[in-house]
């Protein structure tokens, strides 16, 4: 009774925030309500006894993607006048693609391995299940190629990233500690004898 | 103990209130609820305590470290006390401060970042285990729990620094997040070490699986996680010498720069408690949490009290982080900021991954006296 009110309060939060995303004006108000919209999700996982996946949605997604989300966007310095100066004009084209887009999610919706008749009615399980065990029994015996292929495709990902913002060229300012650390008195500064100088006359 | 006195307390006050007040048919749901809310104010009420007198504690301790004898005027009843009256003083000399709003600054953002920055260091708490039996929320996933709400501490930095309108306190964000975000990845590694070597991701279990002497507490199986993860819990709190988010040499005050009275003392508050987290959490990872040191030694292991599991042993171990950490913040000069950058990415980060892999194999292996 209790959890199904919670369940409604957190997904008209989710709707709320998920909506006021793509509805802001300001940019990083947008990242704050993803984060919330995160946050909802994570709670309505918690409902469903997910709460490996739910704990590792707010440690992943809110914790450190969406961290470096806001510190771009709040570094971005966008001027929104031009970006919203074609709407009219752009306006036909959209409509086009949106109606798509419906037609498509409602095309997958009504199949039949959305109906009713194919979700299997999901018993709540033991409470002393441990979650993230048996996500991992799972990911390392029955997924392990789905998980393994996942990984890898990731680490492409990592080494193209990095490729691409790893410009040749450019003056690196990276400076060597250890050669700072070992640097002594006789490679910055040099004594000069000097005789004094007398005042001639 | 703990939970002797919890058990009186539920037996006597808390279910003759819940008698007198609730109707019969909600009574059980009344007494969980009153149970939980008592255990939340018995948490709370010494975290704060704690936070106010280690303020007190560093201002002493630094003090001491530097010639000074810190403050010593402040006492109760006319009494100077050493000066122990000096965290309530201060305490009262916020709250009754103005909080000044910058012009240009987003209201909602500014007030709000403050909660989002001791809202987390204060729910952690929740999954700490105090002793064998006292721990608010037994939950299987309590290691992720806690790496979660660590990670969260950063958006009421980030939060504070923009919503200022200030170049200082942005700075101050952009910094801290980045640092964060760095150590975050030292960290998170760290604890898979501490998990594989536990086999669990509950914190009680973590310590019962250390128990034996304090030989097999697991600071000596993960010698070189145990350091990397309390120096990058100094970094996570933004403390001395990774305090560049508020470099005041540099940037004024960071990313608090615009904030006065009590919305300031609120992140000063949050900044403290992690401290304690973080001190709280290494001596459960590595020391043993409340296993007592004499525990499996000849003669010592077996005196009656001194050799069982107790919570003091776990508010000393605490202590003595806690102490490091002003110790560090006395003795250290400021990291510059690549070198931060530097000693999470490059150094401590290979350092985890390394001993992934060797406390992999040593588990797989059985080495004794640790993994049998």
């Amino acid at each position: 009774m209790v959890t199904q009110y919670i369940f409604y309060i957190f997904a008209a939060l989710l709707i709320f925030s998920a909506s006021m995303v793509i509805t802001v004006r300001n940019p990083v108000h947008a990242a704050l309500f993803l984060v919330l919209a995160f946050f909802s999700s994570a709670a309505v996982w918690l409902i469903l006894e997910a709460e490996f996946l739910a704990i590792v949605l707010i440690l992943v997604y809110v914790g450190a993607v969406m961290v470096l989300f806001l510190f771009v966007v709040m570094m971005l310095d966008i001027n929104f006048v031009p970006l919203r100066e074609g709407f009219a004009r752009y306006l036909p084209v959209g409509i086009v693609i949106a109606v798509l887009m419906v037609v498509a999610m409602g095309t997958v919706f009504t199949s039949v391995y959305f109906s009713g008749a194919q979700m299997n009615v999901v018993t709540p399980t033991a409470t002393d299940v441990d979650n993230a065990k048996e996500l991992g029994k799972l990911m390392f015996t029955e997924y392990l190629y789905p998980f393994e292929i996942a990984g890898a495709i990731l680490l492409v990902a990592i080494v193209a990233a990095i490729s691409l913002t790893l410009r040749k060229g450019r003056s690196k300012k990276s400076q060597n500690p250890a050669e700072q650390v070992s640097v002594k008195r006789k490679d910055r500064v040099r004594l000069v004898k000097m005789n004094s100088e007398k005042k001639s006359g | 103990m703990l939970s002797e006195i919890y058990q009186w307390i539920q037996g006597t006050v808390l279910s003759s209130i819940v008698g007198f007040l609730v109707p019969e048919i909600f009574q059980d749901e009344a007494l969980l609820l009153l149970g939980i809310v008592v255990k939340i104010v018995a948490i709370l009420v010494p975290l704060l305590l704690s936070v106010a007198y280690i303020t007190y504690a560093e201002r002493k301790i630094i003090g001491y470290i530097q010639c000074r004898i810190g403050p010593n005027r402040v006492g109760f009843f006319g009494y100077k006390l050493l000066g122990l009256g000096q965290p309530i003083a201060d305490a009262v000399k916020l709250i009754f401060k103005e909080i000044i709003i910058p012009s240009g600054a987003n209201k909602f953002l500014f007030i709000i970042a403050p909660v989002l920055s001791f809202a987390p260091s204060i729910a952690a708490w929740a999954v700490i285990p105090f002793d064998d039996v006292s721990v608010l929320a037994d939950i299987n996933a309590g290691l992720l729990y806690i790496l979660a709400l660590t990670s969260l501490a950063v958006y009421g930095v980030i939060i504070a620094g923009w919503a200022s309108n200030s170049k200082y306190a942005f700075l101050g964000a952009i910094r801290s997040a980045a640092q964060i975000v760095s150590y975050e990845i030292a960290m998170g590694f760290a604890l898979v070490c501490v998990l594989i070597a536990a086999g669990s991701l509950n914190l009680g279990d973590i310590i019962e699986a250390q128990s034996g002497s304090f030989l097999h507490w697991y600071w000596i199986p993960l010698l070189p996680i145990f350091i990397v993860y309390f120096i990058s819990g100094v970094a996570e709190t933004n403390r001395a010498p990774f305090d560049v988010a508020e470099g005041e040499s540099e940037i004024v005050a960071g990313f608090h720069v615009e904030y006065g009275g009590m919305v300031f003392s609120i992140f000063f508050m949050a900044e403290y408690a992690n401290m304690i987290m973080i001190s709280v959490l290494t001596s459960i990872f590595f020391l043993g949490g409340w296993l007592s040191p004499l525990q499996g030694i000849p003669v010592l292991g077996s005196i009656p009290i001194l050799s069982e599991p107790n919570i003091i042993w776990l508010l000393l171990k605490t202590s003595f982080f806690l102490f490091c950490f002003l110790w560090f913040r006395a003795t250290f000069p400021r990291y510059r900021y690549d070198q931060i950058m530097r000693l999470g990415w490059k150094v401590f980060l290979p350092i985890t991954i390394v001993w992934i892999v060797i406390i992999s194999v040593m588990v797989v292996a059985k080495i004794p006296p640790w993994f049998n």
